[in-house]
């Protein structure tokens, strides 16, 4: 999964990097916060075990063996934050002393295996361990649950970020410059041998490893994150700010000439590129929004009515979003409450 | 006089015993407790190499740190930019030669770099230089399927061919990341890990980051020896193979203990920092200074990216 310099382009690798920053930064802080002075070791210490986990031969059905990456077993011991910050250290060393994954290219890896994995792992195993006591079943469950979500979501990103490249980046005569494989191809790969072999070894790992911690050290669980793992609040107030920000500034998209990046159509791919994607022109048919291209059907083409529905798709989407984040945080607070 | 320095492990340290001899008299196959031992005796051999060959008098070693990750760090950039397969192939003959100015054995830099490179890129990349994965034109037919062929759901094209996007492609995917992993191969083989930290540190990366990366440089080797102990302990006391079933939990229990010990140390460590008066801030020793030798070798690396970067959108 780790990718090596020379496979994404620069451009692609560049925005990773930038995307990680403000995550090292936030990690950071929060880290800060929990661990005090201890960080510095700390973090070291559980990077070692991110390097050295890998190590480990782990036999899997068919005789021969696999590894784990451990990103979200470290998550549940240290917390997200200072496992984004571990696992990134680790990924530092083995790309100097092992040639795995690209110095360019550390910004996609650590934004696929030190940042998504980790956080998204660990929040599943909140989700399905909850407030449950520390001896249940449900924290073994919850952490092969999440290494297995963690894991894949990684696969997947590093199956997008590789299947864009021959789309975006060929000559003239169509070689590609930088990866050769397409969407079509990238995900379908990736992902059947992570849902089904990889992903499963590393829930069963991960699961096993909980549950001997609950038999041997179960002080482990909660002691090593004080403040990340006894019940963390969500703080709902700078996520209003942001949404309302982006809310205030969604009808600058109408403005910009150029499609969202990412979201071409098949006519605008077609006079980019000169040809549309067989599998592309195939699949767009599939779907098509509620409110197709954010306006209503019939509401005239003047700027103002535009204007309009596009920030009424705008609030209808954040109201579904919303929607879907309350309807989960109540489901998670049932759980707790019926645990407690 | 002292006898050169091995520059690595003997082959016999490296090697574990194989899986034995089952009671029907062949070799048992090798079990994944021999495997992980392997692995780790390999990077105990690879940070031993490379401490080896820091400390020699070459080229690199010799030039200023911050400097040569810089100079570095721009070639490698622009091996990435270049598009045209000579340029690239021009760049890797420069990296040849400061490997050899800086003493790396040619052999064993070329082979680590080449052992990886056809073994991951060049398998992944192979099925792309045929036109059932790419459309190209096409260079060299080795089957006639017909028109409207298919395998299952899948449609063929009427002949499967190398195309000659494919083959470029292919080349230019392998070469460049031979190039870019040589850079880095480089900058680690000729540059000691503390050097190295106080290099970045000088280059304004975090403090933190730095010391954290340093000190965690020290724990893997602290527990790779944890993690050789327990296996080679267990693999004693086993008189057979185990199922696999029980393999994966003596894994789990296995990696459970090295998370466990982990933790025991970053706080032992911490603890052990405080009472030599660690303040929470941490202080680095970096002392570099450039010097008028390390300007040829920078100057080299900085004109040859800026010659390649420049030479290749010439080329178009």
């Amino acid at each position: 999964m780790h990718i090596p310099d020379g496979y994404i382009s620069p451009q692609t690798a560049g925005g990773l990097w930038a995307a990680m920053v403000p995550a090292w930064y936030y990690a950071g802080r929060k880290v800060r916060g929990a661990l005090a002075g201890r960080r510095a070791p700390l973090i070291a210490a559980s990077a070692a075990f991110a390097f050295v986990v890998m190590m480990f031969n782990v036999p899997v059905p068919g005789g021969t063996t696999g590894h784990v990456v451990g990103g979200t077993l470290l998550a549940v011991v240290v917390g997200p934050w200072a496992a984004v910050l571990a696992v990134t250290a680790a990924l530092v060393i083995q790309a100097l002393f092992f040639g795995d994954g690209g110095i360019i290219a550390l910004g996609a890896n650590c934004f696929n295996i030190a940042f998504v994995s980790p956080v998204a792992g660990y929040f599943v195993y909140r989700l399905v361990s909850g407030r449950s006591p520390i001896s249940s079943y449900r924290h073994p469950l919850g952490a092969g649950i999440g290494a297995y979500v963690g894991l894949n979501a990684a696969a997947l990103l590093t199956a997008l970020e590789l299947g864009i490249q021959p789309l975006l980046f060929h000559d003239a005569a169509g070689t590609a410059l930088y990866s050769p494989y397409d969407l079509s191809q990238t995900v379908p790969a990736m992902m059947s041998v992570h849902l089904l072999v990889i992903g499963v070894l590393e829930a069963v790992v991960t699961s096993l490893a909980v549950a001997w911690m609950q038999r041997t050290n179960p002080g482990l669980l909660f002691a090593a994150a004080p403040g990340e793992t006894a019940g963390e609040r969500f703080r709902l107030r700078p996520l209003l700010v942001a949404l309302a920000l982006m809310l205030v500034f969604v009808p600058l998209g109408l403005l910009a000439s150029a499609p969202a990046w990412g979201e071409w159509s098949s006519e605008e791919i077609a006079a980019d590129l000169g040809f549309v994607p067989a599998g592309m022109e195939r699949l767009e048919g599939l779907w098509s929004g509620v409110l197709p291209d954010y306006g209503f059907p019939g509401g005239g083409e003047g700027v103002s009515q535009a204007v309009g529905g596009y920030l009424v798709s705008a609030a209808l989407g954040l109201a579904a979003a919303a929607l879907v984040a309350v309807v989960l945080a109540q489901v998670v607070r049932r759980r707790s409450s019926h645990d407690g | 006089m002292t006898a050169e320095a091995p520059t690595s492990l003997p082959a016999w340290m490296l090697e574990t015993e194989g899986g034995g001899i089952a009671p029907s008299g062949r070799r048992r196959r090798r079990g994944a407790a021999e495997r992980t031992l392997d692995g780790v005796a390999r990077a105990l051999e690879r940070s031993l190499f490379s401490e080896e060959l820091a400390a020699r008098a070459g080229t690199l070693q010799e030039m200023d740190p911050r400097l040569k990750t810089v100079c570095l760090a721009v070639l490698l950039l622009a091996a990435l930019l270049v598009r045209h397969l000579p340029v690239l192939a021009a760049m890797y003959a420069l990296v040849l030669v400061l490997a050899w100015a800086s003493l790396v054995p040619l052999g064993r830099f070329a082979g680590r770099v080449w052992l990886f490179v056809p073994l991951f890129t060049g398998l992944i990349v192979l099925p792309s230089i045929f036109n059932l994965f790419r459309p190209g034109d096409p260079l060299l037919v080795l089957w006639h399927f017909g028109e409207g062929a298919s395998l299952g759901p899948w449609q063929l094209p009427a002949e499967l061919a190398v195309t000659r996007q494919g083959l470029q492609g292919a080349l230019l995917l392998v070469t460049r990341t031979a190039v870019s992993v040589s850079l880095v191969v480089l900058l680690v083989l000729t540059t000691r890990w503390s050097v190295l930290m106080g290099a970045l540190r000088a280059l304004r990366l975090p403090r933190v980051f730095v010391l954290v990366l340093a000190m965690t440089y020290r724990y893997i080797h602290l527990l790779l020896g944890l993690v050789t102990e327990m296996h080679l302990a267990r693999l004693s006391r086993t008189a057979t193979r185990l199922p696999a079933r029980r393999e994966r939990r003596l894994a789990a229990a296995g990696i459970g203990t090295v998370l466990e010990k982990s933790q025991v140390l970053g706080t032992e460590i911490h603890e052990a920092m405080i009472s030599r008066g660690y303040s929470g801030e941490p202080l680095t020793l970096s002392t570099f200074s450039l010097r008028p030798a390390d300007l040829p070798p920078a100057a080299l690396m900085l004109l040859s990216a800026a010659a390649a970067w420049g030479g290749d959108r010439l080329l178009g």
